[in-house]
């Protein structure tokens, strides 16, 4: 009763404070300062065609970096303890039957599932998407070679091989911004070129592939150590 | 038109989430989070975040859903 109680002022307390914001809430047409910035100078600054790009990899870069930084330390949990787990059972794993559908057209979605991700990842100053969508549209792939072969293998190495390479060229183009350009991250240091073409935007093409080799390797990882923790698939 | 098809993209979702929580097959329940992820990037989508709606579709319906199954399958394996 006095759960049920207490539970019944947090609710009525919780409605008090988020009416508040619905009461106060007024719709405006125009884009408030910030935004109005991002979009007039954007174009020109930063030159993406993309403006979310243009926002996330260049004026809130460095909070991308701390994604994919938490990214990182999350894949790294998780390999660390499902390794010491398990470190002691060498069980072989028993595999069921995969069906023939699903085996025959992963051979044909897979590569295009891989292009599709680094179409997104390339063109992410251009299109929506960018190095974190690339990257999780690939480990979606690398999901439907587990589902369809669970034997197949990866190869650990290589997979943090990449991650490094890629997490130090993400780190190394920011610093380049900050000593060529104005600031971390600033990707003003290599030609803006076009708006709108392929080779535009500075360095915002180089940094998205990097994060996307960076993101898709980091969910791979997570996904090879849970299915290697399991007995049965 | 569209808005409707946003109200009704949010009942459905509505739907499967409370499916989620309550269904008493784990199983069910995953599937079940996994299209609400599916139908949330649609929602996205209309609503002219694509960049969500990426994100969502390969995350929110791909590889959580596998993650929670190879987790199910690992505590089952732990509770024998």
């Amino acid at each position: 009763m006095i759960k049920k109680g207490l539970l019944l002022i947090l609710l009525v307390g919780f409605v008090a404070v988020i009416s508040g914001l619905l009461i106060n809430f007024t719709g405006s047409n125009e884009l408030n300062p910030l935004a109005s910035y991002y979009a007039e100078k954007g174009p020109t600054e930063v030159g993406a065609a993309n403006l979310v790009t243009a926002v996330v990899i260049t004026y809130r870069g460095f909070d991308t970096l701390g994604e994919v930084t938490i990214l990182f330390i999350a894949a790294a949990i998780v390999g660390f303890f499902l390794k010491t787990m398990n470190a002691d059972t060498n069980r072989p794993l028993r595999l069921r039957k995969t069906s023939e559908i699903l085996e025959t057209a992963s051979t044909l979605l897979v590569p295009t599932i891989f292009m599709l991700g680094a179409y997104i990842f390339v063109n992410g100053h251009l299109t929506p998407g960018g190095g974190f969508q690339g990257g999780a549209v690939i480990a979606t792939g690398v999901m439907m070679i587990i589902l369809a072969r669970p034997a197949s293998q990866f190869n650990h190495k290589l997979i943090s091989v990449l991650e490094s390479i890629s997490g130090i060229g993400f780190v190394v183009m920011g610093v380049l911004g900050l000593v060529l350009a104005s600031g971390f991250l600033n990707n003003a240091f290599l030609p803006l070129g076009k708006l709108g073409s392929l080779l535009s935007a500075g360095a915002i093409p180089i940094i998205y592939v990097f994060i996307g080799i960076k993101v898709g390797s980091e969910l791979t990882s997570i996904l090879d150590s849970l299915k290697e923790n399991q007995n049965e698939i | 038109m569209s808005i409707l098809l946003a109200i009704f993209l949010g009942l459905v979702i509505l739907v499967l989430a409370i499916t989620a929580i309550y269904h008493k097959n784990t199983k069910v329940a995953i599937i079940a989070t996994g299209t609400v992820g599916l139908f949330a990037s649609v929602l996205y989508l209309l609503l002219a975040a694509p960049d969500v709606a990426l994100t969502e579709a390969s995350i929110g319906s791909g590889l959580s859903t596998i993650i929670f199954f190879y987790v199910l399958n690992k505590i089952r394996q732990s509770n024998d």
